[in-house]
């Protein structure tokens, strides 16, 4: 795992970078904006965990780097390089060509990503020969060399058939060989196994993992399963409403998250001494688009919100080797250790609390985040 | 397949049983034949001979089951009205319809499935709005309006094109054919147009809406995220997705054309099926009447089978073990 790679700094080298991307949806009633300052940088062979709840954005911005968004969808502002190439402004042609070819996607339906009128061969041979020279005969054979590196058996008998004769995980086998069958520079996943039965999650996450080393491509990796990012991912993105709050190495995330979003999202704040603080659950739902909080998004859920989260919007700061968006971690050293800070803010809490026992709480603050146990 | 096939050839078999019984009551229901037959006059034996003639002192199922035997050897009997075998009658007339629902099916699919194709590809761009709009009037306008104003702009006021009838037809075998003469050809435009509009409006916007939904498909998505062209993603995967549910429909419309196609024999005096019925309806021609029945029944069935085959051909789920041959 790569955790001596940090964040921020120039961008020589990433292999894509997305900066300040915004995208919009034009509605009746107004702009809604889905995807807010959103940055992210993946270097090359890197694999990306992208997590937050639905409808955090997380397949929109996915989207956008194919080029795949739809109308009344639009990109807004931001610029995303790839390959040190800008390509958010690419005509729809060379993005066409790049697709694929540069960056390969895999979708969450392995039952619906496959054409059911055409045999599995005739999609990949179709794929090969678009974006590359080879004859008829060899796109065939390289196919069944896909195949055969994505572990369906007897792939010279398998590659005339048609996608309703595969089980569900063998289909996504033949998603992935399809996405990876001209060797893309990176692979866009979005939720590669939630479609499928828990039996083949772990088999097609390795088989990717694996395969994506052997091609050098690296991975933005979409999932709900911190147990895949834990295990998976080098670094860990993750989003609220549209925007991103947190980005790090997978252990400083999962195990030492700064954000108290993340910490929500990894179950439980680790011991403080012989306390244990826990955050059972995130209160409340993510605003819809249309009623994004001012300030922070997260300040009506957040056990740790001040005056000041309800007015500013959090800007990106270093904290440890990754960045994160939260007023808790302005002007603190870096390096501070975040469970010493949350135990600092928490206690400070407390205290507050019993002074102002008396009045009644604000209405608008969610508490009971920290129980005594 | 072939347990789905021969369950099928049943079914048609049951169903035309069904039709043929209703075609055979209209003889019992719709007056007596023997009274059609022979003048007001006629002596009480002459009725009797003519009655045992026919076969109708015999049972009914008897004559139910003669029926069904002859009119399975195209045998209809005779016109009340022109005392000619029916199913000569039928056989002068049916190259006339067919001739005329060929043409206006080519030009309903010509038109209508590129239209469709283009409305749903397009479908923010002017021209597909005007195309939402004119296959509106298309499917509101009844279609003896449009023909009439069809005679009235070409024929009447331009004077390019004939109002009624065949025009020059030529004889290959016992079929008349209208398609290689000048005048033939001329003659079957403003009846093509008005007995294929309707069905153009109809399959532009069956083909609009089925290829939106396919657009928005997960397996388009993927395609377009692996690279294809435009072209391959469009003409390859969408389109023949959307043709797989309009074959039925368009199947369908064809035997709904042959039917009809009776509207606009009547407006241009075409000679065919439609306008055989339509005199023999006012002359109470009951053989007639049954015998088109039971063929426009027969048509629809029979290209239900042939929709229901084309299914197996075109779609790989319908048929497991297709997909072990080794190339295609
Ligand atoms: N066509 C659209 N019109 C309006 N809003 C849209 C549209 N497409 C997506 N959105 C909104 O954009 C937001 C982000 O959606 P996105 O699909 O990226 O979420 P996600 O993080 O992938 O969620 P999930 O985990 O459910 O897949 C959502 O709030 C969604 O409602
Ligand atoms: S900025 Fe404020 S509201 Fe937002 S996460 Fe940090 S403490 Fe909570
Ligand atoms: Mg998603």
């Amino acid at each position: 795992m790569n955790n001596n790679k940090t964040d921020g700094g120039t961008d020589s080298g990433a292999l894509l970078d997305v900066k300040d991307l915004r995208i919009e949806f034009p509605t009746r009633r107004g702009i809604l904006t889905a995807i807010d300052g959103v940055s992210l940088r993946l270097n090359s062979g890197e694999i990306l965990g992208v997590v937050g709840e639905s409808g955090a954005g997380k397949s929109l911005t996915g989207t956008a780097i194919t080029g795949l968004l739809e109308r009344p969808g639009r990109i807004a502002g931001g610029e995303i390089h790839f390959n040190g190439q800008r390509i958010d402004n690419l005509p729809a042609e060379a993005m066409r060509k790049l697709r694929g070819k540069q960056i390969g996607s895999i979708f969450q339906d392995p039952l619906t990503s496959l054409n059911p009128l055409y045999s599995v061969g005739r999609q990949l041979i179709e794929t090969i020969r678009t974006h590359t020279d080879l004859t008829p005969r060899q796109a065939r054979a390289r196919a069944i060399e896909m195949l055969t590196q994505v572990g369906i058996p007897a792939p010279e008998q398998r590659i005339d058939q048609y996608p309703h004769q595969f089980s569900g995980g063998m289909r996504q086998r033949v998603v992935i060989a399809l996405a990876l069958c001209v060797n893309p520079k990176l692979v866009i996943a979005d939720e590669p196994t939630t479609a499928l039965d828990v039996s083949v999650q772990a088999q097609i996450i390795e088989l990717l993992k694996q395969l994506c080393r052997e091609h050098g491509s690296a991975v933005m990796l979409v999932t709900h399963d911190m147990g895949v990012i834990a295990e998976t991912c080098d670094r860990v993105a993750v989003m609220y409403a549209g925007r991103l709050v947190e980005v790090g190495p997978v252990q400083e995330v999962v195990k030492q998250a700064r954000h108290p979003y993340t910490r929500g999202l990894m179950g439980s704040i680790p011991k403080l001494g012989d306390e244990v603080e826990h955050l059972v659950q995130i209160d409340g739902a993510m605003p819809r688009l249309s009623h994004i909080p001012k300030g922070c998004a997260f300040n009506p859920r957040c056990p740790y919100a001040t005056a000041r989260c309800r007015e500013e919007k959090p800007e990106f700061a270093q904290a440890g080797q990754g960045e994160v968006a939260c007023w808790l971690w302005d002007g603190v050293n870096p390096a501070t250790d975040p469970d010493t800070l949350f135990a600092e803010v928490s206690q400070a809490q407390r205290a507050k609390k019993q002074m102002n026992a008396v009045r009644p709480a604000p209405k608008t603050s969610v508490q009971n985040c920290g129980q005594e146990v | 397949m072939l347990s789905f096939l021969i369950r099928r050839l049943g079914q048609s078999m049951l169903v035309m049983l069904a039709v043929a019984l209703l075609a055979f009551s209209m003889f019992r229901f719709v007056g007596d034949p023997v009274t059609n037959m022979l003048s007001q006059d006629a002596s009480v034996e002459e009725r009797e001979q003519l009655r045992d003639s026919l076969g109708l002192s015999e049972p009914l199922y008897v004559q139910f089951s003669t029926f069904v035997v002859q009119a399975a050897q195209g045998d209809f009997g005779i016109s009340y009205r022109n005392q000619r075998p029916v199913s000569e009658l039928i056989a002068e007339r049916m190259p006339a319809t067919l001739e005329l629902v060929a043409v206006a099916f080519i030009i309903s699919l010509l038109v209508g499935v590129p239209m469709g194709v283009y409305s749903a590809l397009k479908s923010h761009s002017w021209l597909s709005h005007v195309f939402q709009t004119l296959s509106l009037v298309g499917i509101s306008l009844p279609t003896f309006v449009t023909g009439i104003l069809l005679i009235l702009t070409f024929s009447v006021t331009l004077n390019w094109l004939p109002s009624f009838g065949r025009g020059e037809v030529v004889n290959i075998g016992w079929w008349s054919t209208g398609l290689l003469t000048a005048s033939g050809l001329k003659s079957l435009i403003l009846p093509g147009i008005m007995l294929g509009l309707f069905q153009v409006t109809l399959i532009m916007r069956l083909v609009r809406a089925e290829m939106m939904e396919v657009l928005r498909t997960d397996y388009i998505r993927f395609a377009r995220a692996r690279g294809l062209s435009n072209r391959a993603v469009n003409f390859g995967h969408a389109l023949k997705n959307t043709l797989m549910p309009v074959i039925t429909i368009i199947g369908l419309q064809l035997g709904a054309m042959i039917a009809f196609a009776i509207i606009t024999e009547t407006v241009f005096q075409w000679p065919g099926m439609g306008f055989l019925f339509i005199q023999a309806v006012s002359f109470v021609d009951i053989p007639v009447m049954s015998a088109y029945l039971l063929l426009v029944s027969l048509i629809f069935v029979v290209i239900n089978i042939i929709v229901d085959m084309l299914y197996f051909l075109l779609d790989p789920r319908l048929c497991a073990d297709r997909g072990t041959a080794n190339s295609h």
